[in-house]
């Protein structure tokens, strides 16, 4: 009886599993379909929002002549780069500031303003100081997301229940040893969820970075694509940003099931 | 033979707008082996006494003498602290949480797990080790964190109302396991509760503190025929509620 009623109910699980993604299937031909229908019978601008076939002939142009790849590249490289020393500065500078809480509380009005400022108006000053380069770009990347990072990953370390450290105390143990045992492993969850974050904040950073002097990379063609009123570049790298992003984004997903799962 | 001595101790704890005043003058001598507890109404300091004997933080005013050496703050390996919950760290088995003070102490760590093995025998759960906190039932978990403490030899115990988050049942087995194992090791032990069965039960002497300030107010000797027996039995033992009820007068009359 118990055993008919479970498959009755992995069953219905299964079934509803099916309807979430025909539904999902729907949308996306709906939003594709769609735009394709609008573009042929001229209901939008050809000129401006082109067209689903427009942008996958411009995207085979682009990959058979070699160019496509150079542009991911480019900015793919950036963005991780910029993504992974935003959190790991982040995460670094929020240590410090657990280390020392004289400094932290000295430091604190200054993290506030540099949290409020827009990172990007420094677009202009990384681009004088650093050169153009991939480094001002990759700067940019980065510092979108350090001041956040710190932020958040401080207030995490502050946040463990003192008993915990209070145990590791009667042990006898230092101050580094309690930060490696508890305070850090307690603050992964919070972590990964600040990494989550950053994976779309170094987007912003790189693309902003490219748009201001890059000659290579997708944010470059989209700024090229306008320039030359050429929208179908600039809907083709808006479609690629977007798939590269979400692919960033689940394998921080599957970084932190690994973690969590031997995190308790 | 005193193993533990508090010599005139003083607390006040000091924020932006006073200075409260926590405890006033309090002395006392502990036997080596011997059990006490600490009761007295919320506010009497006993939780805070606990803490400057572990070492946490130093007393205003005093000095705490353990086996006849002044007690420097922290690094005090010596010394075992039971809190109100289990604190074991989720992100560790059973074995890490067990053998985590050895840890600290020594970076040698072929022996722990043997260390570990035996403590897990010893509160009876052996085949937990490669468990994490979270598979264990609330009580297990309580004998974990007893076997975390012990795995370290400290000369002394203190337990702060570690019974407190438990159900009645896990409660009065913990007790006698804790009581057992604590004879076994031969092992000086503080324990501080609000709940006078439980010392009455457990130990063999009660310190009763009274409130703002702390003051030690009164000490009661268990008597010969009740500290024989385990805490459990205690609670059957006629003389049990007699002696409930002088310390339960006493408390009373604190207000």
């Amino acid at each position: 009886m118990d055993n008919t009623l479970f498959k009755q109910y992995q069953q219905m699980l299964k079934k509803e599993k099916r309807f979430v993604r025909l539904y999902q299937l729907i949308i996306l031909l709906i939003f594709f379909g769609g735009w394709e229908l609008l573009s042929r019978f001229e209901w939008i601008d050809r000129l401006i929002f082109s067209s689903p076939t427009h942008v996958w002939q411009t995207f085979i142009e682009k990959v058979s002549d070699g160019t496509l790849t150079l542009h991911v590249g480019v900015t793919l490289m950036e963005t991780v780069i910029g993504f992974i020393a935003g959190t790991l500065l982040g995460t670094f500078i929020a240590i410090v500031l657990w280390w020392s809480p004289l400094l932290s509380k000295v430091l604190d009005p200054y993290l506030v303003i540099l949290n409020a400022m827009p990172k990007v108006a420094l677009g202009p000053i990384l681009i004088v100081a650093l050169g153009p380069g991939y480094f001002s770009i990759i700067a940019m990347g980065a510092l979108i997301s350090i001041i956040i990072t710190t932020i958040v990953v401080y207030t995490a370390f502050k946040g463990v229940d003192p008993n915990y450290s209070k145990v590791m105390q009667t042990f006898g143990a230092t101050r580094w040893q309690i930060f490696r045992e508890v305070i850090l492993p307690a603050s992964f969850p919070t972590i990964i969820s600040t990494l989550k974050v950053n994976v779309g904040l170094s987007w912003v950073g790189v693309i902003v970075g490219e748009f201001l002097v890059a000659s290579k990379g997708l944010g470059y063609l989209i700024i090229y694509g306008f320039q030359v009123f050429n929208f179908n570049l600039v809907l083709m790298s808006l479609l690629i940003i977007a798939f590269f992003a979400t692919i960033m984004y689940q394998v921080v997903e599957l970084v932190e099931k690994v973690i969590i799962k031997n995190n308790g | 033979m005193t193993f533990l001595q508090l010599e005139n101790i003083h607390h006040s704890y000091f924020s932006n707008t006073q200075a409260k005043e926590v405890l006033r003058a309090i002395s006392l001598a502990i036997r080596e082996g011997e059990f006490v507890s600490f009761i007295g109404p919320s506010g009497c300091g006993k939780t805070t006494l606990l803490s400057i004997i572990a070492g946490l933080f130093p007393a205003t005013e005093g000095k705490v003498y353990i086996d006849g050496e002044e007690l420097a703050t922290l690094h005090q390996p010596s010394i075992g602290y039971m809190l109100q919950q289990d604190y074991l760290f989720p992100w560790k088995t059973i074995e890490e949480n067990v053998t985590i003070g050895l840890k600290m102490m020594e970076r040698n760590t072929k022996t722990h797990k043997v260390t570990a093995n035996a403590l897990l025998q010893e509160i009876g759960l052996p085949h937990v080790g490669s468990n994490y906190p979270r598979e264990l039932s609330g009580g297990m978990r309580q004998r974990v964190a007893l076997a975390r403490t012990l795995a370290v030899n400290p000369k002394i115990l203190l337990l702060d109302e570690p019974f407190s988050a438990l159900d009645y049942q896990s409660k009065l087995k913990l007790e006698d396991l804790v009581v057992e194992t604590l004879k076994a090791y031969k092992k000086t032990a503080v324990l501080v509760t609000h709940d006078i069965g439980e010392a009455i039960a457990m130990s063999e002497r009660v310190f009763l503190f009274s409130a703002n300030p702390g003051t030690l107010h009164k000490v009661f000797e268990i008597p010969q025929a009740l500290q024989e027996l385990s805490p459990f039995e205690v609670r059957q033992h006629p003389t049990y509620a007699e002696v409930f009820q002088t310390i339960w007068k006493e408390l009373e009359s604190l207000g």
